[in-house]
């Protein structure tokens, strides 16, 4: 393909089709290639500790799985601080686990005291019903790394009598439609579900020929295939970071069954976002 | 690995033994994926099946072959296997690209599911790049078949009566030495390994193929399917005369907006 400057470039192909990564890859792998190779693969590789506050860890091996009814999986930063606002708390909810992740574009924090706008994956319990897990996940977490996210998480619980919710968001510029996106009604959600799934969810499907990546898309698509009852709820946004706007976007779901038995109180959700406002906004000023 | 949707009973909607198994490569243009697009909902194709695993890039959406409001909810997703039992054709679905370094281990998932599942034989549907085709290729049919030496001795003599195209080799180092020839396809993603190594394996495979470049692929996607109906026949021309089937093949619902959004007013 000819550039409007007369350069003779390789077109990208929508395939995903690389040949010169093709060519590289079809090159006879040497020792030391191997040894690069799994180094990298190791430093990509994901660690889920489960561990109780008391520091003892959680009975959760193969022969034990741990038993879930309910799982609650945030994706995102928005995703995060609506359960931060509207959902957790330090009296009903105790940490239970943390994911330790490190690629490209982020590396968890190793604290579970964390701020909003920091890059962690937590795992939360409610101590009056130790089967309802919380997972609070605002770290990116890269392609070649979403199957052990996968296996590693889910190959922890119980699958039967397991109900899974997946909250995340996602530029209203993806959302395809016959209208310009400029005129849709920003932020809005939509849903996606599994055959398994029989509640009432609380918002319009998402039509085709619309389409969900990442992360969200690895949970769906493992519980369509293991039969697990699941849905996911996608916030379609014009913003680009945590802002309040979004994360009130996701308030329906409170009244949907899933949720509204782990609401607390809303005056205190209130003042939740108002300080999640103002410590983003400290972050990203650049003036004292 | 294959993951059939209907866990209880038995296992007769998996049974593919003696059946055709029809796949895409994730390609230029992503031709193949729109040809086997087009037969999945032209011949209104069961799902049967996920292919769970971790080599492709994860993704979902509502059943992109709906037809109305009572089947578009359906989940779909990356990977997936449809069937028809009457005409022994099994599809295996890919709408999304591999992971890195992820094509070489899903190959070998592939052919091996290809095998333990006894399909007669496989149909892979792909496309390469226009702009590196020789001189000679340039005129003429855009069309290339390959069929493996196990496939060749079956059905080769239809490929003659057919006047089909078979996909020339290059010299592997132009220029320099003429004398040795290798299969080159550029652009066609996992199209030259699968190849390859099903020629080793002695399976039956034969891949056909468009020369295109990337754009609107609808037009290469109709020429890519009916070039496979010629030998398969999966769908009846209406009209007595020509073998053109364009008219006959349904657009699947998902093909609205492949070019984006509508336009805000306010450009104009």
């Amino acid at each position: 393909m000819a550039t409007f400057f007369g350069e003779v470039v390789v077109a990208p192909s929508r395939a995903g089709v690389d040949d010169e990564e093709w060519a590289e890859e079809a090159r006879e792998e040497t020792p030391e290639d191997r040894e690069i190779r799994r180094e990298l693969e190791k430093k990509r590789e994901i660690d889920v500790l489960w561990t109780l506050k008391s520091g003892a860890s959680l009975e959760s091996s193969a022969d034990q799985p741990l038993v879930c009814s309910k799982f609650i999986v945030a994706i995102g930063h928005n995703a995060a601080a609506f359960l931060s606002s509207f959902i957790l708390d330090s009296v009903c909810w105790e940490v239970v686990g943390v994911v330790k992740l490190w690629n490209e574009w982020c590396r968890t924090s190793n604290t579970t005291n964390v701020l909003p706008t920091d890059s962690f994956c937590l795992f939360y319990r409610l101590i009056s019903d130790p089967t309802v897990l919380l997972c609070q996940c605002s770290c990116y977490v890269a392609e070649d790394q979403q199957f052990q996210w996968l296996e590693k998480v889910f190959g922890c619980m119980q699958k039967e009598g397991l109900q899974v919710t997946i909250l995340s968001t996602c530029p209203v510029a993806d959302y395809k439609t016959q209208e310009s996106t400029l005129t849709l009604p920003a932020p809005f959600l939509k849903a996606l579900k599994t055959k398994e799934f029989k509640e009432q969810i609380c918002c319009p499907l998402l039509e085709q020929p619309n389409i969900v990546r990442d992360l969200p898309a690895a949970v769906l698509s493992y519980c369509q295939v293991w039969q697990i009852p699941a849905v996911l709820y996608q916030c379609y946004t014009d913003g680009i970071k945590l802002d309040t706007v979004t994360i009130e976007a996701f308030k329906p779901l409170l009244s949907c069954e899933i949720l509204n038995s782990l609401v607390k109180d809303v005056s205190e959700s209130t003042k939740i976002l108002k300080k999640l406002l103002t410590t983003n906004e400290i972050h990203n000023n650049i003036y004292i | 690995m294959f993951v059939p949707c209907d866990r209880g009973g038995g296992s007769a909607s998996s049974d593919f033994k003696g059946f055709t198994l029809l796949m895409p490569a994730v390609s230029v243009g992503n031709v193949g994926q729109l040809a086997v697009d087009l037969v999945i909902s032209t011949l209104n194709m069961t799902k049967v099946g996920y292919f769970y695993t971790d080599c492709l890039v994860p993704m979902v959406g509502n059943n992109p072959y709906a037809t109305a409001e009572e089947n578009s909810t359906e989940l779909s997703i990356n990977a997936e296997v449809y069937s028809l039992p009457s005409k022994k054709l099994v599809v295996l679905q890919i709408r999304s690209p591999f992971i890195k370094n992820k094509y070489r281990p899903f190959c070998q998932t592939l052919l091996s599911w290809v095998k333990s599942s006894k399909c007669a034989r496989v149909v892979v549907l792909s496309s390469s790049h226009a702009y590196q085709r020789d001189d000679e290729q340039l005129l003429g049919t855009p069309l290339r078949y390959l069929l493996t030496p196990d496939l060749e001795k079956a059905v080769g003599g239809l490929m003659q009566e057919l006047n089909w195209k078979e996909m020339e080799k290059v010299a592997a180092y132009p220029g320099i030495n003429d004398s040795e020839k290798v299969l080159h396809i550029p652009g066609g993603g996992i199209t030259k390994l699968l190849f390859t190594e099903s020629c080793s394996k002695g399976i039956q495979m034969a891949v056909l193929l468009k020369f295109c470049s990337e754009g609107d692929n609808i037009p290469d996607a109709f020429a890519l399917v009916n070039y496979l109906n010629e030998w398969l026949q999966l769908i009846k021309s209406e009209s007595n005369s020509s073998t053109d089937t364009s008219s006959q093949w349904k657009i699947p619902s998902s093909w609205r907006l492949l070019f984006g959004s509508g336009l805000p007013p306010a450009l104009f």
